[in-house]
């Protein structure tokens, strides 16, 4: 069968959703953050809810993330948007909110307003981009940097005794009452793509049905921060994130299934 | 038996020449171009084009989203 046969309008299986706009992305090529955009876009698209979805974006890479998702959004303030999401909700309680953060803005900068937004249980979705660095401005080391992961300002690695340990953020607010479902997920491999748009689909239900807060931790890589390749950075990630930050659900309707 | 043929479309102004789609397809299907697009960047296309099942792998781990998949399934 001829190709041209085959590229016909009926015969189309996959293309972008219309929820992500036609603007190129600002991201360096092999960069997860486009995965992540596109997959909570697919969500929902699917679920028909766009008309009442609002997002929150955050200062980081993914600080333009409103002129990608074709949904009403808002830009918090460094570390802020789960309380502009917490703003928002409440004024809007039947709206689907989201925010959209990195790792350097939800766990470093912005921990004071995660961990209270998440005690408070408010009706929204996080979903959390892990690079393990802060992408942005250049590589430096985040509270999530890997022990022994180098970084612009670890170029030797992470020395846990001079800097500290990394932060399992996610972990920790999964043990906040208020927190009704965590899990953490990944977006290098088509594998890992489909496993988490599960996720962040059932994060969306839980919304609808005003169950709480849902966090849906995405690690990802930062190529350029990384200083590899795209295949080299998602390999490295394999590897190296995975063993430490494991995946897969941490909290499931309420119950901690996963210390 | 019915047998499945897929192809795919990439939007090669759009293609940042990540390679992310290359290893995700499990039939060795893409390629990256010797010429560049506009921003000067190898695109990614059918090296094997006979060998597409129209899984959607590629597609749906590419950042940039530029990829689009078709498919048939022939008698
Ligand atoms: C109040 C304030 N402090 C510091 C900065 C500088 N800054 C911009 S982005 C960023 C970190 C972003 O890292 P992350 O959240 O991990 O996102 P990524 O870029 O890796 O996606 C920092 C510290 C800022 N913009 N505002
Ligand atoms: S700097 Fe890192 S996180 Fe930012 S767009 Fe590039 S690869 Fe992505
Ligand atoms: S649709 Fe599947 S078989 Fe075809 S190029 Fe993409 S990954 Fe390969
Ligand atoms: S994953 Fe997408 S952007 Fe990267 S090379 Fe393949 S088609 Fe191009």
């Amino acid at each position: 069968m001829d190709i041209k046969d085959i590229i016909k309008p009926e015969n189309l299986v996959y293309t972008k959703t219309k929820l992500m706009t036609d603007n190129a992305l600002s991201y360096c090529p092999g960069c997860g953050h486009g995965t992540a955009h596109r997959l909570t876009m697919e969500v929902i698209e699917e679920m028909g809810v766009e008309a009442d979805t609002i997002g929150v974006a955050p200062v980081g890479c993914s600080v333009l993330a409103y002129d990608f998702m074709n949904v009403d959004m808002q830009q918090a303030a460094h570390g802020r948007a789960p309380a502009l999401a917490t703003a928002i909700s409440r004024t809007w309680p039947d709206k689907y909110v989201f925010t959209y953060q990195g790792d350097g803005d939800l766990a470093a900068i912005g921990t004071a307003e995660t961990i209270h937004a998440c005690n408070r249980g408010e009706n929204i979705v996080i979903i959390f981009v892990n690079n393990g660095i802060y992408g942005m401005t250049g590589g430096q080391m985040a509270p999530t940097t890997l022990p022994g992961m180098p970084s612009s300002t670890s170029p030797y690695g992470r020395d846990t005794a001079k800097m500290g340990f990394p932060l399992k953020m996610t972990e920790l607010i999964a043990n906040l009452p208020g927190v009704y479902s965590v899990t953490r997920q990944a977006v290098h491999t088509p594998k890992h793509v489909r496993k988490a748009k599960k996720a962040i689909r059932q994060a969306f239900e839980n919304t609808r049905l005003k169950r709480g807060l849902s966090f849906v931790e995405i690690v990802s890589n930062c190529n350029s921060g990384w200083k590899m390749t795209p295949n080299q950075a998602n390999e490295w990630l394999e590897e190296n994130m995975l063993s430490f930050y494991e995946l897969g659900d941490i909290k499931v309707e309420g119950q901690l299934v996963k210390k | 038996m019915a047998k499945i043929k897929g192809a795919i479309v990439v939007d090669i102004e759009k293609c940042k020449g990540c390679e992310v789609c290359v290893p995700a397809c499990p039939s060795d299907v893409i390629g990256m171009s010797k010429e560049v697009n506009g921003k000067g960047y190898h695109y990614a296309y059918m090296a094997n084009p006979d060998a597409c099942t129209g899984c959607s792998n590629c597609a749906i781990v590419c950042p940039d989203g530029v990829i689009s998949v078709y498919k048939v399934k022939m008698d």
